[in-house]
């Protein structure tokens, strides 16, 4: 985030005439009380933003007594527990949490090193080479960003299910790979072509041959690129929970998502403990990752490589 | 984005066309760099959605599922759709809360960005982290989290409004109403969507050249003229994509509408666009006329995003 230099200081009364010396006196206290303003409305949009994590986490320490009471419980107490914990890792009774854990990193994992591996060779086509076809491709990658997979779920289903994938890692890898894939190709292709190739022409004046000026020149320079597109890949895969819905049904096959849902059935009241205590063992890995990310986009690696 | 110049070092004698933007030969090297991502893309992206289209004109329900050959339909599903009184009303809702949320959502993003430039660098790391870690928590525990708040009995919006009005809200369900369903629906996205608009435009605003801005503001133009006479013409080009983008995202949204339905709304006065073309599909067993559907809302999607696309590409080149 670049900072700004020349922030627009609070609008002055356009006072013709009189010295400053009278104009400082009067403008203070209204400065004074817009930066108090200013301040307290920081304050309401980040308790704005914040309380609901505060109160996913808030709840999630409390015993079931304390989640079911009158007085619902503002801060953290005595009656911290880790139970809802222990109930949703241990024995969940209707889907079991570590299975469905196992489940989404697998996916997730396969997804973020196909979509990347995949994305990288496409993206470097893009970026280094003119040839035909090259623009019908990137209209292409744009357009299939725009279709709605929501309304193709039923499509999606028989589909998988002729290939006989259903309750299947594979099945579902292979549709996160194709609804990650356009995304991951623009985003990189993007990176590749900010690193100038004047760079690896360089290289290879000095001797390198080309794929040795590309490994060891461009390839470095991408590393960032790499690691955001992947990032992005995997919170893609880790929160997608609509497909993963309608292709792993099977208590055993479900992913975090699905089981999260698991919570809520028709007969029994919830247990928003536990549901509480699940949705932050579900969220702490993207939390981090999204972290990560939001750095790393902002940093111009590349900007003073052809100057400097 | 062309960043080279055209006349690059001729290209060494190696396989290959080398850096050279204008090699003689067309080289087979690239096309083999894409064809593991339009493989997938063909077979993935491309075979479902001409088997949606077929699908679209036909007969196809439960018998045809479990293996029955399906028969020829015409565009009798695209009738049938068309003169159904509760398609109608899917858009319609679908679109009316579309627009309430973009709405919403760029106007809030918007003041949040003004107010993020008017902050000292402290109370504006504030706000970010706040921001940040609302943009980062992932939908469907957003959900959950916002329907625990909104709970009939123990939620804690029941218990403050009880405390603040002095009437007992205690029991007050909020998603059994279709309207008040579609508020919560909304805080939920708004609160979901807001992050991000704020970021991009406060990134955006921050391009502004202060310069122009105090020549303005010498001039005795006020805040809001300096807002709408020079910042936003700026960042137009921001705004618009923004504004698509949103458009984009709210009209397909799904998740968070499945999501809260199962905690407890009303299937067939909240359905929007794709929830219902689901719901079709599942509930009733007409695949034919859910895909019929389906295509509507891919034309849809496609013609709200065609300015977007058209946009980006000629960024591109």
């Amino acid at each position: 985030m670049t900072v700004v230099t020349t922030s627009p200081a609070p609008a002055p009364v356009p006072v013709p005439g009189p010295v400053a010396a009278v104009r400082r006196r009067k403008v203070t206290p209204r400065r004074r009380a817009t930066e108090v303003l200013l301040a307290a409305l920081a304050v309401v949009v980040f308790v704005c933003s914040v309380f609901p994590v505060y109160w996913m986490l808030q709840s999630s320490f409390l015993p079931t007594n304390k989640i079911r009471a009158t007085e619902p419980t503002f801060f953290p107490g005595a009656d911290f527990t880790l139970r809802n914990y222990e109930t949703v890792i241990l024995n969940h009774d209707r889907a079991q949490f570590l299975p469905a854990m196992q489940n989404s990193l697998v996916v997730t994992f396969l997804t973020l090193v196909i979509a990347v591996v995949v994305a990288f060779l496409a993206s470097v086509a893009l970026g280094r080479y003119r040839f035909r076809g090259r623009r019908s491709f990137l209209v292409a990658v744009l357009i299939v960003q725009m279709i709605p997979g929501e309304a193709m779920l039923l499509t999606y289903f028989r589909m998988v299910d002729g290939w006989h994938l259903l309750n299947t890692i594979a099945g579902l890898t292979v549709l996160y790979v194709a609804a990650v894939l356009p995304f991951t190709i623009w985003t990189l292709r993007g990176f590749v072509a900010a690193v100038p190739a004047e760079l690896e022409e360089a290289a290879m004046i000095d001797g390198c041959s080309r794929s040795r000026a590309f490994w060891k020149v461009t390839f470095p320079l991408l590393a960032p690129g790499l690691v955001s597109t992947g990032v992005f890949a995997f919170i893609q895969a880790w929160n997608e929970f609509v497909l993963a819905l309608v292709i792993m049904s099977r208590p055993e096959s479900m992913t975090l998502p699905v089981w999260l849902r698991t919570f809520q059935q028709a007969t029994k009241a919830t247990d928003y403990g536990a549901l509480m205590a699940g949705s932050i063992l579900v969220s702490i890995p993207v939390i981090v990752f999204f972290l990560i990310v939001q750095g790393r986009m902002t940093g111009g690696l590349v900007a003073g490589a052809v100057k400097g | 984005m062309t960043v080279t110049a055209p006349a690059a070092p001729a290209a060494p004698p190696l396989a290959g066309a080398g850096p050279s933007r204008r090699a003689r030969k067309p080289s087979p090297f690239p096309y083999a760099l894409l064809a593991p991502a339009l493989a997938i893309l063909l077979v993935l992206v491309g075979w479902p959605l001409v088997n949606l289209v077929i699908t679209s004109f036909q007969h196809f329900g439960r018998e045809q599922a479990f293996g029955q050959p399906p028969t020829w339909a015409g565009v009798e599903n695209y009738t049938t759709l068309l003169a159904d009184g509760e398609f109608y009303a899917v858009l319609l809702r679908s679109f009316a809360f579309m627009v309430a949320a973009v709405a919403t959502t760029m106007v809030l993003g918007t003041l949040l960005a003004l107010l993020m430039m008017r902050l000292a660098k402290g109370w504006r790391t504030l706000v970010s982290v706040g921001l940040l870690l609302a943009w980062a928590i992932p939908a469907l525990t957003s959900v959950m989290v916002w329907g625990w708040m909104f709970d009939t009995q123990y939620g804690v919006v029941n218990h403050v409004l009880t405390q603040l009005t002095g009437e007992s809200w205690r029991g007050h369900s909020w998603l059994i109403h279709p309207l008040s369903f579609f508020l919560v629906l909304g805080l939920i996205v708004v609160w979901m969507g807001v992050p991000f608009i704020a970021f991009t435009m406060y990134a955006g605003l921050t391009q502004v050249p202060g310069e122009v801005l105090e020549a303005a503001q010498l001039d005795g133009a006020g805040a809001r003229k300096r807002f709408f006479l020079i910042q936003v013409p700026y960042i137009r080009q921001i705004v618009i994509v923004l504004t698509v983008l949103s458009v984009i995202w709210d009209l397909r949204i799904f998740a968070q509408v499945y999501a809260l339905q199962g905690i407890g709304g009303l299937y067939e006065k909240t359905s929007t666009l794709g929830v219902w073309i689901y719901q079709v599909g599942t509930a009733s067993g007409d695949y034919g006329m859910s895909a019929a559907a389906a295509v509507v809302m891919v034309v849809i999607m496609l013609a709200v995003s065609f300015g977007y696309v058209r946009q980006t590409l000629k960024e591109e080149d």
